[in-house]
């Protein structure tokens, strides 16, 4: 592993280095460089930017293990997290990008004409913003101590201090640079050990084509997997367990929340006009595709890989003797058993490993889902130096999303809460430095909560995707496309969203007040696809206060012109 | 504003929303109909070695989106070059300016 370690030191030292490089080199001096990068980004870099932004440590390391032990059913993370965008694309970016401003609670404020408005995005933007925020900083502590030999914490602080350097240095315009840079870290690190992957099983360079294509003896690969599945015990590949009604709740709460996420609208408040922001979403979209179109080739073939070379393999061949036709562990396997993150126990003591549905005989006794990402180097044989890449790509995935999740939070409070809110007559200069200040605070909170995470870190991302759907998807549609939209049914509607979503999700994931399955779910939905409900309850909401409450005033419906007129 | 250019705000306005409408049809059709509620039907045929609706749920659904956004901007250039003239920006107030900064 010494190699291994010295390339991981590497690419991660080289890479911070990067990072740090592009925020002196995009120091800011205005509010306005520093929240939207002064709206000179151009489309293909903020795309670029914007995919960074968005894929964090969970879509890198776990998302294709994710996959791979889900089959069908992990479709709704393919479709919902790149289906938004199309939400975005056509539903939101372009008129926000025509408002013209600098944050989500500055749109829902100033339509809504209303400081409670304002107040109420704001506490939703933080939260959500939080949520999130305590994941990424606890995958950077995690790949440091697991790679580097570097305690979780050190990693964590020094993952957030990297961070608190360019994003404080260079705002948005340091953030966006930063995250165009490991873009390319992380979509190389993603597609290298995958290309070789598919080489090794089907023959294909390319892992889409390799999903669809045959193994050797030309059976179609995914029915051979289908078939070692069933074999074993566990439910085909391509099928699901998940009840269709939840498929499409999850599917579409997920899709709802990440057009509605504040870190990924305000991407597109830093090109130059509303066109470049449709364009820009093209592009984010493209380059979040190519790591999505291949997460479930990698899949695919990880779990096929898995059952060929582990199941019915002789564990030790110094102790048991090979019987002709058989093979030993690969020699993965043992080096990951090291981690923590595969064991072995020999139950029937047969000196082989049965991999099995059934959990009496099941010998595979932890299997983490997120060895699939970082074992794939290994199991493709490919040399030391690109495992050290896949490390420094997993940590170039959570420091992007971390640092726009920073941002969201410092805008918030300085600009929306002190600048429009508290201290109306702050200067410029005053506000920039509140940003700053915010920023490091939010960045020293972040780091507290890598370090100790609340046990729930896991299951609150489905709360930030569920309240997102719940209280700004809605508020800001209706405030785009429904001008009779008044402030009493805006913060009505986000307030009930927020509520009814957080409350369920709340009882069956934190608390666990109710038996966490489908038996006891509301209609058969569960927690994650909740999202889905709270946000027809709150449109319903929106629309029924409004109609009861008197219409906006002429200068918002102006307002709403004006952001409609190219 | 005179006449001729709330018309034309109005029509343009219509023109996209009908545009929306459109590509939200297939955007639906694609993930949810093919992906999700069509499946069991679709996943009888196969696309090279693939279930045709597992295929749309992890791969047709990602492709068509991308597709739909790069269309979406492309005739919403097309579309406001053709009112350019109509519209003109002149009489629209932009306080914040889209290229103000």
């Amino acid at each position: 592993m010494t190699a291994t370690l010295f390339w991981t030191g590497f690419f991660v030292i080289t890479s911070f280095a990067l990072y740090i490089g592009i925020a002196i080199a995009s120091r800011v001096g205005s509010t306005d460089e520093f929240y939207v990068a002064g709206h000179h980004v151009p489309p293909v870099f903020n795309g670029m930017a914007t995919a960074a932004d968005w894929m964090s440590a969970a879509s890198f390391l776990s998302m294709a293990g994710l996959i791979a032990f889900s089959g069908y059913d992990g479709s709704v993370f393919l479709m919902g997290w790149t289906g938004g965008y199309v939400l975005l694309a056509l539903l939101l970016a372009p008129y926000l990008r025509r408002f013209g401003k600098f944050t989500v609670p500055d749109f829902i404020g100033d339509r809504y004409y209303s400081d409670t408005a304002r107040v109420v995005a704001v506490i939703c933007a933080i939260f959500v913003s939080f949520t999130y925020i305590a994941g990424q900083m606890q995958g950077v502590g995690i790949a440091f101590s697991r790679f580097l030999e570097i305690p979780i914490e050190a990693g964590v602080i020094i993952g957030g201090l990297v961070v608190l350097m360019y994003a404080t240095l260079g705002g948005m315009k340091g953030i966006t640079y930063t995250q165009v840079a490991q873009y390319c870290v992380m979509i190389f690190a993603f597609m290298t050990p995958a290309i070789f992957i598919s080489l090794q099983l089907t023959g294909s360079p390319v892992p889409q084509l390799g999903l669809v294509g045959n193994v050797a003896d030309g059976t179609p690969l995914l029915m051979k997997l289908d078939g070692m599945l069933t074999e074993l015990g566990f439910a085909p590949y391509t099928d699901g367990s998940k009840s269709t009604f939840d498929v499409f709740a999850i599917t579409l709460a997920l899709m709802a929340g990440t057009a509605g996420l504040p870190h990924v609208i305000v991407r597109f408040f830093t090109v130059p006009k509303a066109a470049d922001a449709r364009k820009s979403a093209g592009w984010a979209l493209l380059f979040i595709g190519i790591l999505y179109l291949t997460a479930p080739a990698v899949a695919v073939f990880a779990r096929t890989n898995f059952i060929a070379t582990v199941n019915e393999s002789v564990y030790d061949a110094g102790t048991t003797d090979l019987v002709e036709g058989e093979s030993e562990t690969p020699d993965w396997f043992h080096r990951w058993e090291n981690t923590g993150l595969l064991a072995f126990e020999d139950r029937n003591g047969d000196g082989r490993i049965q991999y099995r549905a059934d959990p009496e005989v099941n010998e595979v006794t932890t299997l983490n889902r997120d060895i699939f990402v970082l074992a794939n180097p290994e199991i493709a044989n490919l040399p030391g130096w690109v495992i050290g890449l896949v490390v420094a790509g997993g940590i170039a995935a959570a420091l992007s999303t971390a640092a726009g999740l920073l941002l969201v939070i410092s805008s918030s409070i300085s600009h929306d809460l002190c600048r429009k809110v508290l201290f109306k007559s702050m200067t410029d200069r005053q506000e920039l430095l509140i940003a700053r200040l915010s920023a490091t605070g939010a960045v020293l909170i972040a780091i507290l909560a890598g370090i100790y995470p609340p046990g729930f870190v896991a299951s609150v991302v489905a709360l930030a995707f569920g309240l997102a759907a719940a209280s700004f998807f809605p508020a800001i549609l209706l405030g785009i496309f429904w001008q009779r939209m008044s402030k009493e049914g805006a913060i009505a509607g986000m307030v009930t969203g927020l509520g009814v979503t957080g409350a369920y999700i709340l009882t069956y994931k934190i608390f666990g007040w109710i038996p966490n399955n489908a038996e006891h779910w509301f209609l058969g939905v569960s927690p994650e696809g909740f999202g889905t409900i709270g946000m027809i309850i709150s449109f319903a909401v929106s629309v029924t206060v409004s109609l009861l409450t008197p219409a906006p005033p002429p200068e918002v419906r102006e307002l709403v012109e004006r952001i409609r007129a190219p | 504003m005179t006449q001729d250019k709330s018309l034309a705000r109005k029509a343009y306005w219509r023109a996209n929303l009908g545009l929306m409408g459109v590509l939200l049809t297939i955007w639906f059709v694609v993930s949810f109909g093919f992906g999700i509620l069509l499946r069991p039907w679709l996943d009888l045929v196969s696309l090279g070695g693939a279930p045709l609706g597992f295929w749309f749920a992890q791969q047709g659904s990602i492709l068509t989106f991308i597709l739909l956004i790069f269309y979406y901007a492309w005739a919403m250039n097309r579309l406001e070059a053709r009112f350019a003239e109509r519209l003109g920006s002149d009489d629209i107030p932009d306080p914040a300016g889209e290229d103000a900064s």
